[in-house]
């Protein structure tokens, strides 16, 4: 029985995880297909594609539950929150989980489940875990000043051709470029 | 009626957000399967030894771009419907510079880091981490620096408008240039990432030139003017009009200035010297000839609660200017019925200097002569609510738009 019930977490980690890993799209495909996604959102809906939104009300729900009073007091909290107002009821978070699913569920037909650390090789892992980390909390002040990150302004904004949305695509690759130089342990 | 079509009100909120969900998973999948869920590969962007990230994304942007502009062009899909990302020039750049840093740094951005974590990256896990503590750290500190963040405040401001062109020639200047720049990154590619373009797929020029002539394809198509619009709109709006469910009694109105949980933008489309003459209170001067022109600022009001009613002296061009607002896709539009001269009718009986002319007037024409042309400033034009006691059947119902509040990334 023992040994019928460990072969058995293995199947499903092996399902999981062992599944024969299939190459990439090319970039031209994955971008045409991406655009067939994000055109198909603006026709049905009206609205682009988003993510950073969806986390940002995530936290607000958060926050919403532990200190109430503190969202009251804060305008740019209290329009998503204020009141009786869900800030869980919005179509982004339902967008946000379905990005979740949708990048596991091609993550395992694909074979690319795989609990890994991708790094250059010049630093340790944990130094990179430290870096992800900072370079996420920077990602996520700036995309919320942005009003919305790359899926958010640069995809949809620069779809429909929004003079703020091109400037502020030149300028994420303006900061990513300008810094790459003096970074460059972190990857190569 | 063109796309997006009203989805809350025809499927309700569940199935509303179920079709979310859906393109939320094509989201992930495709970003999964374009490799956005790996950090070197995303990086190595910026050290010019794969351009994916380029590549993929200016591919979305322009395929994405052709679709849109030929369905709106087609009149299939209503452009003063789709969420355009509102121009803050000033934040947006900061905030873009600031995101470019923390891109190179954490190796990802919000979208491709969710796809990382959920595939078992942990370098992915560790920027999610992050960019909910970032995001925290916004909400928490941009009361400091309100002004700024709200700074070049431009609203909905397209390429088009700013350039003014038409949509197929900034179309087809944008594909040219994502053209052109993948066409630099895979010489970019050769030099510093040793990669052999002979190996690449042939099939990759066909795309190209099929992009190219989609953009064309949009300057011939041409927009959609006003009246085509309209036709569009017409089998549902034009019994509302002939119904009369779209003229508000004097009464209504008057209700309605009273109502401060309405946003009230009352629109005269007289000529200036007939609103000189005589004016309601609060209402905006705005010539029927200059009401299309309008269209862009008019939507920026909020769209939870805002009413527009029109007005002129009778109804002849108030119905002329409705149509153009409904055609443009500005919701809760209504007509004064019987215009000004019906207003006066009602709320200048008390005022003897306000006399009837001898006989009817012509259409348009004020049916009123008043001693000065003191606008606002006749007790007709702002009368207290609490005074009249109107009877009429009430006919504004909000429409709830798609909450616009929300577009793009939150």
């Amino acid at each position: 029985m023992k040994t019928r019930g460990k072969g058995r977490s293995l199947n499903l980690k092996a399902a999981l995880f062992n599944r024969p890993e299939k190459p990439y799209l090319h970039p031209y495909l994955g971008g045409a297909l991406l655009g067939v996604v994000l055109f198909l959102a603006f026709f049905l809906t009206g609205n682009g594609l988003g993510a950073s939104g969806g986390l940002n009300r995530l936290i607000v729900f958060v926050q919403d539950q532990v200190a109430p009073e503190h969202v009251d007091r804060n305008a740019y909290l209290l329009k998503m929150a204020g009141g009786d107002k869900n800030p869980l009821d919005d179509w982004i978070i339902p967008m946000v989980f379905g990005t979740l699913a949708g990048g596991f569920v091609s993550g395992w037909r694909h074979g690319r489940l795989k609990i890994a650390t991708h790094k250059g090789p010049g630093i340790s892992v944990r130094t990179r875990w430290l870096m992800a980390f900072v370079g996420g909390a920077i990602m996520g002040y700036g995309a919320r000043m942005a009003r919305g990150c790359t899926s958010g302004q640069a995809l949809s904004g620069g779809a429909v051709l929004s003079v703020g949305s091109w400037a502020f695509m030149f300028a994420v690759f303006g900061g990513a470029y300008l810094l790459a130089y003096f970074v460059r342990k972190l990857w190569n | 009626m063109p796309f997006p079509l009203p989805l809350e009100t025809l499927l309700g909120k569940p199935l509303m957000y179920l079709i979310f969900g859906i393109i939320g998973f094509a989201f992930g999948s495709v970003l999964e399967m374009s490799g956005f869920a790996i950090s070197t590969k995303l990086a190595a962007q910026f050290y010019f030894k794969e351009m994916t990230v380029l590549k993929v994304m200016f591919t979305a942007i322009v395929v994405a771009m052709v679709l849109i502009f030929t369905s709106v062009g087609l009149g299939l899909l209503d452009f003063n419907q789709v969420w355009v990302n509102p121009t803050y020039l000033w934040s947006g750049i900061l905030g873009g510079f600031i995101m470019g840093i923390g891109f190179i740094i954490g190796g990802f951005c919000p979208g491709t880091s969710l796809v990382s974590a959920v595939t078992g990256k942990l370098d992915g896990l560790f920027f999610v981490l992050g960019g909910l503590t970032g995001i925290f750290l916004f909400g928490e500190t941009v009361g400091f620096y309100e002004e700024f963040w709200n700074s070049g405040n431009y609203g909905r401001l397209t390429i088009m408008d700013w350039l003014k062109l038409p949509n197929g020639v900034v179309v087809t200047l944008v594909v040219f240039m994502a053209l052109f720049m993948f066409w630099g990154s895979e010489q970019l590619e050769r030099i510093f990432g040793k990669r052999n373009l002979k190996a690449e797929p042939r099939l990759r020029l066909a795309g190209a030139g099929l992009l190219a002539l989609g953009a064309i394809a949009v300057i011939f198509i041409g927009q959609p003017d006003t009246a085509e619009k309209w036709a569009l709109f017409a089998p549902v709006k034009e019994p509302a009009l002939q119904e009369r469910q779209v003229q508000i009694h004097p009464g209504e109105l008057l209700a309605a200035m009273a109502n401060d949980r309405l946003n009230l933008v009352m629109l005269d489309v007289r000529s200036e010297a007939d609103y000189n003459l005589f004016h309601i209170r609060g209402a905006r001067h705005l010539p029927l000839e200059q009401v299309k022109a309008a269209v862009p600022k008019l939507l920026l009001e909020p769209a939870q609660n805002t009413v527009y009613v029109v007005m002129s002296n009778d109804e002849v061009a108030a119905t002329e200017a409705w149509k153009i607002l409904v055609a443009e896709s500005v919701p809760n539009v209504y007509i004064l019925e019987g215009g000004i001269n019906n207003w006066l009718k009602v709320f200048a009986v008390e005022e003897p200097e306000i006399a009837p002319t001898p006989t009817p007037p012509g259409p348009e024409r004020l049916a009123y002569t008043f001693p000065a042309a003191l606008g606002a400033r006749y007790d007709a034009a702002d009368p207290s609510p609490h005074e009249w006691n109107l009877e009429y059947t009430p006919k504004i119902k909000l429409q709830v738009k798609r909450d616009k509040s929300g577009g793009g990334c939150g």
